[in-house]
């Protein structure tokens, strides 16, 4: 009798865990961006045959993967609800050191590199010093440095076009065999930086602080939080992180382009808004800012296999864009 | 409860002589204050009575110009609120100073996370959060506070509840006192109910708590003693038992005199 007792509440507990379980997944905030992907993806295998194949697949991560880089650190910074309009900027002056020093002045590949990513470094820096310790808005710092690095940019680089890059600067544009289909390794390198993301915000105490100092600031900083120092490693991270991007960059293209990277600041912002992060910090999840670089990149992908004119990629993006930030704002609604 | 009429009770936190100004303002002119130990303590005052300059004294969140602050006897001085956390002093906000997205057990150990064993802890930084969620569960039950599931967001619970959560946190790590201020102002009266019935069960764990309110039948509700500030200065401590709220209100206001006017001399009403 008791036995049968027993046994009837451990598979009732059971039921009610996997229940639970699956409740717990629906609220996760990457779903709804991640079925957004899925429908996207189906949509255009089910009008193309061209679509769900290795090489276009590979084609459609190769072109977000810059994008997407920046997208991980403006996901951060968003997480702290800050916005970064300079990344786009600052990788491009980035990659305008690597491939002068490397072409104009003779420095070895790694060194140029290095010197590309500390500059990037530097400017992050910059802009977790002046949002900290000048406490000014986000949006105006960054403005600020979006404008300086532009023009830096267009200064040190002479309007120049920089080519006849050496291999330690294009490596990553280079595709190695996965199956039948050639995958370039800045591929690789823009999932990973997504998968070291995940890791310390999920699963580090670093990550946990990010996610309270957006979602209420003083209340981390009375549990003894250093905000402070929070949100100044968080923007010089970021910058490293373009430092990477502008790498990709120079793998991807294959020349210094001081043109580049123009519109990436907004089109990085519109990922992560796409992924579910809201712009008001603390919520959102960096698979979701994945997901949100990857729709920008299938939804172009697949109107040019179906012949549609690219313009409507940017009209779906910006249809899409309100509608993430309206969910986001009625989900707001709704909990208080 | 504690006996006071014995001189022997060792106060757990006091403090003598507690000056602060701003200025041409003086907050705190040579206040004292003593808690003792397993007693709920309100502390009173009008508004600029020093009320909240003293509670920030005692909870790091200020440093006095003057006096001296003694916890189990022993001198203490805290520059920040992270001092006096780390010596086991443990502060409930009335704002409901939690962070809403997070769920109940990262707002728990939120400064405090607990890494998971060996080198995934030591090496990755890895979070033990299946450790942390049961041990908030734990807390959670102490205090018989009703939730759910721990891995909910704090933003689903009531506004008592979200107070739960922050009670429970300072009474899991406080290993001396408890200081809540104005716990209830932001709840309705059913929730603040439930908060005064929390605050009761901390004291009967054994941890001495602070309360700052401007609620007066609560805190004749749930005090032991009640600290009248006026003026900057301690000018009466009184027993609900042996007073009124009408008396308690008129040495508040100045309209009667305190029992301790002349001499901060120790020891409350006997």
């Amino acid at each position: 009798m008791s036995t049968v007792t027993a046994t009837d509440r451990t598979e009732v507990s059971q039921q009610r865990s996997a229940l639970s379980r699956a409740s717990h997944f629906l609220t996760l905030p990457a779903v709804g961006p991640l079925f957004a992907l899925l429908l996207a993806c189906v949509y255009f295998s089910v009008r193309t045959d061209r679509f769900l194949t290795g090489a276009n697949l590979s084609l459609v991560v190769q072109q977000v993967m810059v994008v997407g880089a920046l997208a991980v650190g403006q996901t951060i910074v968003i997480l702290t609800a800050g916005i970064d309009l300079s990344n786009g900027a600052v990788m491009a002056l980035g990659s305008i050191f690597m491939t002068k020093l490397a072409v104009h002045s003779g420095m070895p590949g790694i060194g140029a590199i290095l010197i590309g990513i500390a500059v990037c470094t530097a400017f992050g820096a910059l802009n977790g010093t002046l949002v900290t310790m000048a406490k000014l808005p986000p949006f105006i710092v960054t403005l600020g440095t979006w404008n300086i690095a532009f023009a830096l940019t267009h200064v040190y680089s002479n309007e120049q076009t920089i080519t006849g890059l050496p291999t330690s600067l294009t490596f990553l544009g280079r595709t190695f065999p996965l199956g039948n289909t050639d995958v370039t390794y800045g591929s690789v390198l823009m999932l990973l930086l997504f998968a070291v993301a995940w890791y310390v915000l999920r699963q580090t105490a670093a990550g946990r602080h990010v996610y309270a100092v957006g979602d209420n600031r003083e209340a981390a900083r009375l549990t003894g939080i250093p905000d402070r120092r929070l949100l100044l490693t968080v923007y010089t991270v970021a910058g490293v992180i373009y430092g990477i991007a502008a790498l990709l960059l120079i793998g991807r293209t294959s020349v210094g382009d001081p043109q580049a990277g123009q519109t990436d600041n907004l089109d990085s912002i519109t990922a992560v808004v796409l992924g579910g992060v809201s712009l008001f910090g603390g919520r959102g999840s960096i698979i979701g800012a994945l997901c949100g670089a990857l729709i920008v990149g299938v939804i172009r992908n697949g109107l040019q296999l179906t012949g549609v004119p690219s313009i409507y990629q940017v009209l779906i993006t910006g249809i899409l864009v309100i509608l993430a930030v309206s969910v986001d704002q009625l989900a707001r609604r709704r909990r208080t | 409860m504690t006996e006071t009429s014995g001189t022997e009770t060792r106060p757990v936190l006091e403090a003598h002589g507690l000056v602060k100004r701003y200025g041409h303002v003086t907050a705190l002119s040579g206040a004292d204050f003593e808690l003792l130990p397993g007693e709920i303590l309100a502390v009173i005052g009008d508004n600029g009575a020093g009320k909240s300059t003293l509670i920030k004294a005692l909870s790091g969140a200020l440093v006095p110009d003057q006096g001296r602050i003694l916890l189990d006897g022993r001198p203490v001085r805290f520059t920040s609120p992270a001092d006096a956390r780390r010596a086991g002093i443990e502060t409930v906000y009335q704002d409901l100073a939690v962070a809403p997205a997070l769920d109940i057990a990262s707002n728990m150990f939120l400064g405090r996370e607990m890494r998971r064993k060996g080198v995934l802890g030591s090496v990755f930084r890895m979070l033990d959060h299946k450790r942390m969620q049961a041990e908030a569960s734990d807390h959670m039950r102490d205090l018989k506070i009703g939730i759910k599931s721990i891995k909910q967001a704090v933003e689903t619970l009531s506004g008592g509840q979200r107070q739960g959560v922050a009670v429970a946190r300072s009474a899991a790590f406080a290993r001396h006192v408890v200081i809540m201020d104005e716990p209830t102002a932001a709840l309705g009266v059913k929730e603040s109910g439930m908060v005064l019935e929390l605050i009761r069960q901390v004291r009967d764990r054994g941890l001495p708590v602070i309360l700052i309110s401007h609620d007066m039948p609560a805190v004749f509700d749930v005090a032991d003693r009640i600290h009248i500030q006026r003026l900057g200065r301690r000018v009466a401590v009184v027993r609900p038992a042996e007073t009124d709220m009408a008396e308690t209100v008129a040495i508040m206001t100045g309209a009667a005199p305190g029992n301790l006017d002349d001499a901060a001399n120790g020891n409350g009403t006997t």
